[in-house]
């Protein structure tokens, strides 16, 4: 068990060697794990205080001079400075990397203020922004590592608590803008992303007892969505459910929807939060409120079955 | 080779005569931020900021960002005399497919240093600027023109903070007090008291001047260039619509082009023959 923000944390410093890499704070370094780089580069880290909105321009002016910034601050936070992200950075296209970390209902007991539950949506409707949401420590670090390759800005949602492992072995397969198939299957595909990867899997296990073959996807890039896979998944399973800690609208089952929708129809359920506000509980109790638990997964899985010709 | 007052002036009001015959073309425009800019800013390029017309993208340059990016007349004016840009550039203002976009844009126009638009983000985008020279250990200087309603915005406070925060003595700030904005004069939309006293409070050093007085002007301009030790802020006292006597501390030609008759008058009264 680890925290992606661990894997965050882990890659700024893998990152370090390059002189280019900047890290900006708002005083969350020790929440989003930059403090470590903090910690060893204090003169490349841009104490931005209290100041979200500062601290996103701040990056694009570092951006627009040679750096490769890394800004991280609470997923619900960043969306303070959308129109900052929106106008200072996607629009002159500058790559300043945003990860807002603690996104989701499972950032639990700190209660609704602090799940964001829209990032992934908003985030995805900006021209050139790359969005990611990780499942797992490993997967974070490595991709967290390649956003230093891109010449276009990014946004990055970790998690708060520790979620299984997914990456053993399997890590020459992380590539930013292509999903991972976890499990392979014939009669559904699960497409999921961020803490719902290991709910997913358990789903499928429960699913395999039940006499279902599933496909489990790892969609870490909510965009560029992978076409070509979710393609390629929808001919071979016929019926295809998402799941995410986020708002149903507008993020991955969204984008999966719209896609599916535009190019190869196909019945899709998505699993998600109900367009409705969270509260303060534990990360697993949460996803047993807002019904994106693994049993939630087994259902739609089977909804989805029973909605193919 | 440095300008004199009597050559900066008539900079200007060259710049003046495309800033109004701009806005007239287009029918749409900020007019009034630009004429009570425009001193300032032609001074600024004319006589002090490093920069290469013929290589914008030089790394070692000083920026200007114009944070008020809706007076984007009064900065494409001045990169036309420049020479970063065209004269004929100028005519694309607001047209489909033109170097010259409605807000200044560096995706777009030579010479832009910040894509700007939306009020309160120049600042903290010169921040970014001034940490990198620094880190660089590069000479260059961060030149910030914000509008007065424009610190209204909250996140400018936030980068006053942090830019005295991290000691940036290579950011600078020009300050267009205007005294109106979209809606109405400042006093009615937002008061803002005592400005000085605001950014003193903040650590910044401040110095007040006449922002058409040529001579204030290269002050205020040296008292920027040479305050190395700290953030610096140069509080421009300006009229709007500066140099057209109907625009003049007018707050309707904020946003607005003048009509046929209105543009003789203003060619006139700049001392421009027009056809």
């Amino acid at each position: 068990m680890a925290a992606t923000r661990d894997g965050y944390g882990q890659a700024l410093l893998d990152l370090a060697v390059n002189e280019k890499v900047v890290v900006l704070e708002a005083d969350l370094g020790k929440s989003t794990k930059s403090l470590h780089f903090r910690k060893q580069f204090p003169e490349r880290t841009i104490s931005c205080g209290i100041g979200e909105q500062n601290m996103l321009l701040t990056a694009a002016g570092l951006a627009s001079s040679g750096f490769i910034p890394f800004a991280s601050t609470f997923a619900i936070f960043t969306e303070r400075a959308f129109e900052q992200m929106r106008n200072g950075v996607a629009r002159p296209n500058l790559a300043v990397h945003l990860c807002g970390s603690h996104g989701g209902t499972h950032t639990g007991t700190d209660g609704s203020s602090a799940q964001s539950i829209e990032d992934l949506a908003i985030f995805r409707t900006l021209p050139n922004v790359v969005v990611l949401h990780p499942c797992d420590d490993v997967s974070t670090r490595l991709l967290t590592i390649q956003l230093a390759d891109l010449s276009q800005p990014s946004y990055t949602r970790t998690a708060r608590n520790k979620t299984p492992v997914m990456y053993d072995g399997r890590e020459s397969e992380i590539e930013i803008g292509k999903g991972v198939v976890l499990q392979e299957g014939t009669d559904v595909a699960i497409i999921a992303c961020g803490v719902m990867v290991s709910e997913s899997m358990k789903a499928a296990e429960q699913l395999t007892s039940q006499g279902i073959s599933a496909t489990v996807i790892d969609m870490h890039t909510i965009k560029p969505l992978d076409e070509e896979l979710i393609t390629k998944v929808a001919k071979s399973c016929g019926t295809i459910v998402t799941a995410e800690d986020h708002n149903i609208i507008g993020g991955l089952g969204g984008a999966v929807a719209e896609f599916l929708s535009s190019n190869i129809p196909t019945p899709l359920e998505r699993v998600g939060v109900k367009d409705r506000f969270g509260e303060s509980g534990q990360a697993d109790e949460m996803l047993e409120l807002m019904e994106i638990s693994s049993p939630h997964i087994v259902s739609a899985a089977i909804r989805a079955i029973n909605r193919k010709k | 080779m440095s300008m004199s007052s009597t050559e900066l002036q008539e900079l200007a009001r060259k710049c003046r005569v495309e800033i109004v015959k701009m806005v007239y073309r287009a029918q749409a425009g900020h007019p009034g931020g630009s004429l009570s800019e425009i001193d300032l800013i032609a001074a600024l390029y004319a006589n002090y900021l490093r920069v290469k017309p013929g290589s914008p993208d030089w790394e070692d340059r000083d920026r200007f960002i114009l944070s008020k990016g809706h007076a984007s007349p009064g900065m494409y004016a001045i990169l036309a005399e420049m020479g970063f840009i065209s004269k004929q550039d100028l005519e694309s203002y607001r047209v489909l497919g033109g170097v010259c976009q409605g807000h200044v844009d560096m995706k777009w126009c030579p010479g832009v240093d910040f894509s700007a638009g939306s009020l309160g983000m120049g600042l903290s985008f010169g921040m970014g600027c001034a940490i990198s020279g620094r880190l660089k250990g590069s000479e260059r200087q961060i030149f910030v023109m914000l509008g007065d309603g424009e610190i209204q915005e909250g996140s400018v406070w936030e980068a006053a903070m942090a830019a005295k925060h991290h000691e940036l003595g290579n950011l600078k700030v020009i300050l267009d007090r205007n005294r109106i904005q979209n809606d109405d004069f400042c006093e009615t939309q937002m008061r803002m008291f005592d400005i000085p006293a605001k950014w003193k409070a903040f650590g910044w050093s401040v110095k007040e001047i006449n922002g058409h007085d040529m001579d204030e002007i290269v002050e205020g301009l040296d008292f920027l260039k040479n305050t190395n030790d700290n953030p610096a802020i140069l509080i421009a006292h300006t009229v709007k619509g500066k140099g057209v006597s109907y625009m003049e501390d007018n707050p309707s030609f904020h946003g607005a082009a003048p009509n046929d008759e209105q543009f003789a008058v203003a060619m006139a009264e700049l001392g421009e023959v027009v056809n």
